[in-house]
């Protein structure tokens, strides 16, 4: 039973970590890319003024991905400590 | 027997049933094609297609009738992850995202393109915070959720109140988009299409509750990405921009910038003022670099994301999965089937500007003469209805950027006939701007009324209610509430816009915080929660008060359609000092957050409570 419960603390700990590192690069592709939209659009990338590339297309594809990823990663950690759900 | 009965062999059989279906509707699409080349009109097209897809979602409500309380609140928690992707995709995209968001890209350009970051982006925070949490737990409701979590009838009823305040808002914005739809259409007064739009909504939701809004809901995500898509595809082969427009428009927006300096856009200011209308003043890529600016951009983002992630009819649709795990896969899906749209919708507003502006291409309008831009089909059929306006300021017979008016609103509706598409492409636009109007009204009405029966009701006046009569309450709460939505729609109070960002406003404030702190704060405790959510929605609802209607100046930037910001922000204060300032939760609520954290074992509320 101690077992299961340091096994829960670990769970938790990796959950945390997991959670922070996705909440950051959502941070970074919400926020911080386009506050700098004007100097980005300096920039051209395949065709595209980029600060407007990245609020009309790029933070969109960078959210999809990540979301897939994350999925995978906290079913990872699901296993790996042992609470995953039984099939 | 319905075929719905046969639960395992119905689920497994999905694909091939909504295969089918897709099939079918693309037969449709060619008849009507024929249809029109056999010489049909414009108007009994529209009208086949709206009556069509309709007699199909009303037959799925049907079929879904249920007397078992899961399958009416949670579906039987039996919908696979794909399939609630795209349930979520319509009940996520309304009439705003829709009709609305192309056009306001095409009058406003980048500061308008935070909806289209912010309505994206806050599924990330669904999926790392939120859903797979609120599935563990097993609720019904989000009030059940805080009610359980923080214990007592006080902190429910809150819970309660902010989403009947949230939803409210939201809905009267669909049953107006509905009803615009519809009278359109039909050519009967709005205040009469308000009505027959209910109907068509309670027919999918009345008899199945959640189970056939889910069913309804995916086949309105087919014809609403189909509608949409399709159109977008089509210029982009007339226009030379490829297969996929969405990944080779950028030579377009550099056009277009060329363009924007020839016409004098911006440089010539509208002379006269046309009211709900307005001419293209905003360079299509231009983004500001002042501070305020900044500001409102990505608070705007902050506000539709933290909204997306408070919204209770979104968030009841991850009830509904088989599993925890698959409660998180079908986040990742709903966001896939909404960016589908999404990224789209600049590429639509994109290219349909191009079509306007562009003198290389026959169909645009600036710089030609007002006598042949007036007596193009589109424009007098717009013109007629009060939706644009063509202005001669300068009485030089030739008509430019500034003598252009038109109600943002029109774009996505209008595209087709801009461009000189076939009247079978407008039919599917209109069937699939009912089908994003009506599949969110639906999700809205069954959350509010879910709320009523199942927290007012069932967990505080009546608790020992039986099943029948629970059932049976929350269809008469689904009636009242549409008969009041319909009500206050036809008195047209609000743009359709600004209601969907103040429902987005008024979540966050209110729920927000309590949602996430309940999970990832073993130490909030009741006393916090109920302040976070009075506080939150109180300050929330003054400071929207003072700026819309109080004549104070906005904050920094922070206007009426951001007003979250403050609501939140307070919420969050308040919620942290008075849960340090109180006692810390007993153990067993402290176990069951623990539980809530792991997906292993049984939901934390029995499978049907």
């Amino acid at each position: 039973m101690s077992a299961d419960i340091s096994q829960k603390v670990v769970h938790w700990q990796r959950t945390k970590g997991l959670m922070i590192v996705h909440l950051v690069i959502w941070f970074i592709f919400s926020f911080v890319v386009h506050w700098f939209a004007p100097q980005l659009n300096k920039i051209s990338f395949i065709g595209f003024p980029l600060g407007f590339y990245m609020a009309a297309q790029g933070s969109l594809i960078v959210f999809v991905v990540q979301l897939f990823v994350f999925v995978r990663q906290q079913d990872a950690i699901d296993r790996e400590c042992g609470m995953a759900e039984e099939e | 027997m319905s075929m719905f009965n046969l639960k395992g062999s119905f689920v497994d059989n999905l694909p091939k049933i909504y295969g089918i279906y897709t099939g079918g509707f693309v037969v449709f699409i060619i008849l009507m094609a024929l249809l029109e080349k056999a010489g049909g009109s414009a108007d009994t097209i529209a009208k086949l297609f709206v009556a069509f897809t309709i007699v199909i979602y009303a037959l799925i409500g049907w079929l879904s009738r249920t007397m078992q309380v899961d399958a009416y609140y949670v579906a039987g928690r039996q919908v696979p992850p794909v399939f609630n992707g795209m349930a979520t995709g319509a009940d996520w995209m309304s009439g705003a995202s829709f009709i609305a968001m192309a056009g306001g890209i095409y009058m406003g350009g980048h500061p308008y393109l935070a909806f289209v970051v912010g309505w994206t982006g806050g599924y990330v925070l669904v999926a790392v915070l939120m859903a797979p949490y609120l599935r563990k737990f097993g609720c019904y409701t989000v009030p059940d959720f805080i009610g359980t979590r923080y214990g007592g009838n006080l902190a429910r009823f809150c819970a309660v109140v902010v989403l009947v305040i949230a939803s409210f808002t939201y809905v009267t914005a669909q049953i107006n988009a509905t009803g615009t739809v519809a009278s359109f259409v039909l050519q009967i007064p709005f205040q009469v299409a308000v009505w027959i739009a209910l109907l068509a909504i309670l027919l999918c939701a009345m008899l199945g509750g959640m189970r056939a809004v889910t069913w309804t809901q995916v086949a309105q995500y087919i014809v609403l990405i189909v509608a949409y898509l399709v159109p977008v595809f089509w210029m982009s082969q007339k226009q030379g921009f490829g297969v996929f427009p969405q990944f080779e428009y950028g030579a377009a927006v550099d056009r277009l910038k060329e363009l924007e300096v020839l016409q004098q856009v911006g440089v010539l200011k509208p002379e006269e003022v046309v009211p709900h209308m307005s001419a293209l003043t905003v360079h299509h890529s231009f983004a500001g670099n002042d501070l305020i600016t900044h500001i409102k951009f990505v608070t705007l983002v902050a506000c539709m994301m933290m909204g997306t992630a408070s919204l209770p009819h979104i968030l009841m649709r991850y009830f509904t999965t088989p599993s925890v795990s698959d409660a998180r896969k079908s986040v990742a899906w709903s966001l896939l089937f909404i960016f589908l749209l999404y990224f789209t919708a600049p590429a639509l507003a994109t290219l349909t500007k191009l079509q306007v502006l562009d003198p290389h291409l026959a169909t645009s309008i600036i710089g030609k003469s007002i006598a042949s831009v007036n007596s193009l089909d589109w424009v007098q059929k717009w013109g007629n209805v009060g939706f644009l306006k063509i202005i001669d300021s300068n009485h030089d017979g030739i008509l430019q950027i500034n003598e252009f008016f038109m109600r943002a609103d029109i774009v996505v509706l209008a595209t087709p006939e801009i461009a000189g598409l076939p009247a079978v492409i407008s039919g599917l636009v209109l069937a699939g701007g009912l089908a994003a109007a009506m599949s969110t009204a639906d999700g809205l009405l069954l959350a509010i009324a879910n709320a009523l029966s199942h927290d007012l009701y069932y967990k505080m006046i009546d608790p020992k209610a039986e099943t029948r009569r629970r059932l049976i309450v929350a269809r008469v709460l689904l009636l009242a509430i549409g008969a009041a939505g319909s009500a206050v729609a036809a008195l047209r109070l609000t743009g359709i816009l600004g209601a969907v960002a103040w429902a987005f406003d008024f979540a966050m404030s209110g729920l927000f915080f309590p949602l996430v702190l309940g999970v990832w704060w073993k130490r909030a405790n009741t006393p916090g929660a109920i302040a976070g959510m009075v506080i939150g929605l109180g300050v929330g609802t003054w400071y929207l008060y003072m700026v819309r209607w109080g004549g104070m100046t906005p904050w920094l930037g922070i206007d009426h359609l951001r007003f979250g910001i403050i609501g939140a922000g307070a919420s969050l204060i308040a919620m942290v000092a008075v849960t340090l300032m109180t006692k810390e939760p007993d153990a067993e609520t402290q176990a069951m957050v623990d539980e809530v954290r792991i997906p292993r074992g049984a939901t934390v509320l029995a499978s049907t409570h």
